[in-house]
């Protein structure tokens, strides 16, 4: 076996690396997860729009309690 | 000051501080920028006979600033703002993040004083000596410890993919930076590279442009994927689509260093890998750019109202135009006319400012609002920020087609020969026929610096200014209880 033989298996291993990954992100299994994991940076919104409410809330008990 | 939002959980105060030196470093590098095209455009109006103030001094000062300061502020301040926000969880270590912020901050410093005195190591993108390149990786180390640990200690399930761009963004600098920066000491700012010859000079471009590749690719497509499906206010296109893009990119710009060096000593074999490997790279280039502007399917019309939007989406544009420029710019045959050219600083700023710059600042323009708690989560005059964009597209327009014509004028000037064999042009003929693109470049470099401007003007009102409250009664009007 010579240095051209590692050179070849190299490649089709890379490519076989590849495949893989694109075969394990698109597979439907992980389609939940992935949707969740999308929605990570909208997590926070529904929060702070709570937040928000709550805040206004006790500054109206505040102004009437005053 | 504005009453800043005291968030339940989120460390905002060290973003806060990197935010607003990003618009300093910004306005102050690009204005070196300017000062040095105009040397190069008009030399008889800007000739100096001091040292500190010649192009060769300034100019690495500029790029230090504009792609450490300006983007390197972005940059923390995007990550530390997005690993918490994605991870659901406060900065782990905080007061180490202040110290990146003071870190990084006397880095720069430190490089505003040694560089235009000549202190450099000469490496191009590494000019720091040795005492400032311990300092960053010190600081660097440090932002790693906090990013990882914060991700570790996350409350939500899973690593955001914005992420994933970040943690490789900063383990592969972090490693580049060390090898590349490894030298002998001679005195406390003299130092000599630890590799010699060829050897020097391909660790030098594997660093270079993984600089390219990581820090400002990288790192920025992070920012991508969290500020464009935050602005657009939906989801990105395709999560599928990003972790192909993610393990295809970082796993391919590793190799493609050598295409600064085509036609040098470096064995052939190592130009033509990183020629291919260029090439292959505009796949997942694409893959990514394609990824982000199709996050706005649906809601093309927010482009029309959202000039923040139209920032980060623009961005895209000049990543996509930079990204198939470069792989052509490193075939050979191609790079043979480039190479030294005024393309190459083309190719960079098209990068740099139409995607680096633009980027950046849109998710200031996203950021900097929220952080000092103004309810509407807007800056203080979105016509402003419309008025930036414009400057912002037009100038980099100018600047980068100013200097294409540049470059493949230069080019054909270099390679034209005379029937003799004798060169047809010297190179003085070739630099005055340059005149008009310099001064076109140095215009859009100013359009620039007045963006910048304006978006300094912008945050200071911003953050200084309260906001008009909105229907809330004086307690004047109210009746006595």
């Amino acid at each position: 076996m010579d240095m051209n033989d590692v050179r070849g298996i190299g490649t089709l291993l890379v490519m076989a690396a590849f495949i893989s990954v694109c075969v394990w992100a698109y597979s439907s299994k992980r389609k939940k997860s992935f949707d969740e994991a999308a929605n990570l940076p909208f997590v926070d919104d529904e929060e702070e729009a709570e937040n928000d409410k709550n805040n206004t809330n006790s500054q109206q008990e505040k102004q009437r309690d005053e | 000051m504005s009453e800043a939002i005291k968030h339940p959980t989120y460390r905002y105060d060290v973003v806060r501080k990197f935010a607003i030196m990003t618009v300093i470093w910004g306005l102050i590098g690009m204005s070196v920028g300017v000062y040095i095209a105009c040397q190069l455009a008009f030399p008889n109006v800007f000739y100096t006979e001091i040292p500190w103030l010649t192009f060769g001094r300034l100019r690495p000062l500029h790029t230090n600033t504009v792609i450490f300061a300006f983007g390197g502020c972005a940059l923390f301040a995007s990550v530390y703002f997005v690993v918490q926000r994605t991870c659901q969880t406060a900065l782990f270590a905080p007061a180490l993040a202040q110290f990146t912020f003071w870190g990084w901050q006397l880095v720069i410093i430190l490089g505003w004083i040694t560089l235009p005195q000549g202190i450099t190591a000469s490496k191009e993108y590494a000019e720091f000596e040795w005492p400032i390149d311990i300092l960053l990786a010190v600081v660097w180390i440090s932002f790693g410890v906090v990013f990882f640990g914060t991700v570790m200690k996350r409350k939500a399930k899973h690593i955001y993919v914005a992420n994933w761009f970040f943690g490789a963004f900063i383990i592969t600098v972090g490693l580049i930076h060390v090898i590349n920066s490894a030298a002998i000491p001679v005195t406390l700012t003299k130092s000599y590279s630890a590799y010699s010859g060829a050897m020097d000079a391909m660790v030098q471009w594997w660093y270079g442009h993984n600089a390219v590749g990581f820090l400002l690719t990288t790192g920025f497509l992070g920012m991508m994927y969290y500020f464009v499906p935050k602005q657009a206010d939906r989801p990105v296109y395709s999560y599928r689509l990003s972790i192909v893009h993610f393990w295809a990119l970082i796993s391919l710009y590793i190799w493609a260093g050598p295409h600064h060096l085509h036609y040098t000593a470096l064995p052939n074999w190592t130009q033509s890998v990183g020629m291919a490997m260029s090439l292959i790279l505009f796949a997942p280039s694409w893959g990514g750019m394609i990824n982000g502007i199709m996050t706005l399917s649906g809601a093309w019309q927010k482009l029309r109202t959202d000039p923040v939007l139209k920032f980060l989406v623009v961005s895209l544009s000049f990543y996509g135009m930079s990204t198939f420029e470069g792989p052509m710019m490193a075939i050979k045959t191609v790079n043979a006319l480039s190479h030294f050219t005024d393309w190459t600083i083309g190719h960079v700023h098209s990068g740099a400012l139409g995607w680096v710059a633009m980027i950046s600042v849109g998710a200031m323009y996203h950021l900097i609002p929220q952080m000092y708690g103004r309810r509407s989560a807007n800056m203080f005059s979105t016509q402003l920020i419309n008025i930036h964009f414009w400057l912002a597209t037009l100038g980099t327009v100018l600047y980068i087609a100013s200097m294409w014509v540049n470059g493949i004028l230069q080019g054909l000037m270099w390679r034209a020969f005379n029937d003799d064999g004798t060169l047809t042009y010297s190179f003085i003929e070739s630099v005055e026929a340059s005149y008009p693109g310099h001064a076109i470049r140095a215009i859009g470099g100013m359009l620039w610096v007045t963006g910048m401007l304006i978006m300094t003007y912008n945050v200071w009102y911003t953050v200084n200014v309260k906001e008009q409250p909105v229907r809330t009664p004086k307690p004047a009007d109210q009746p006595a209880a």
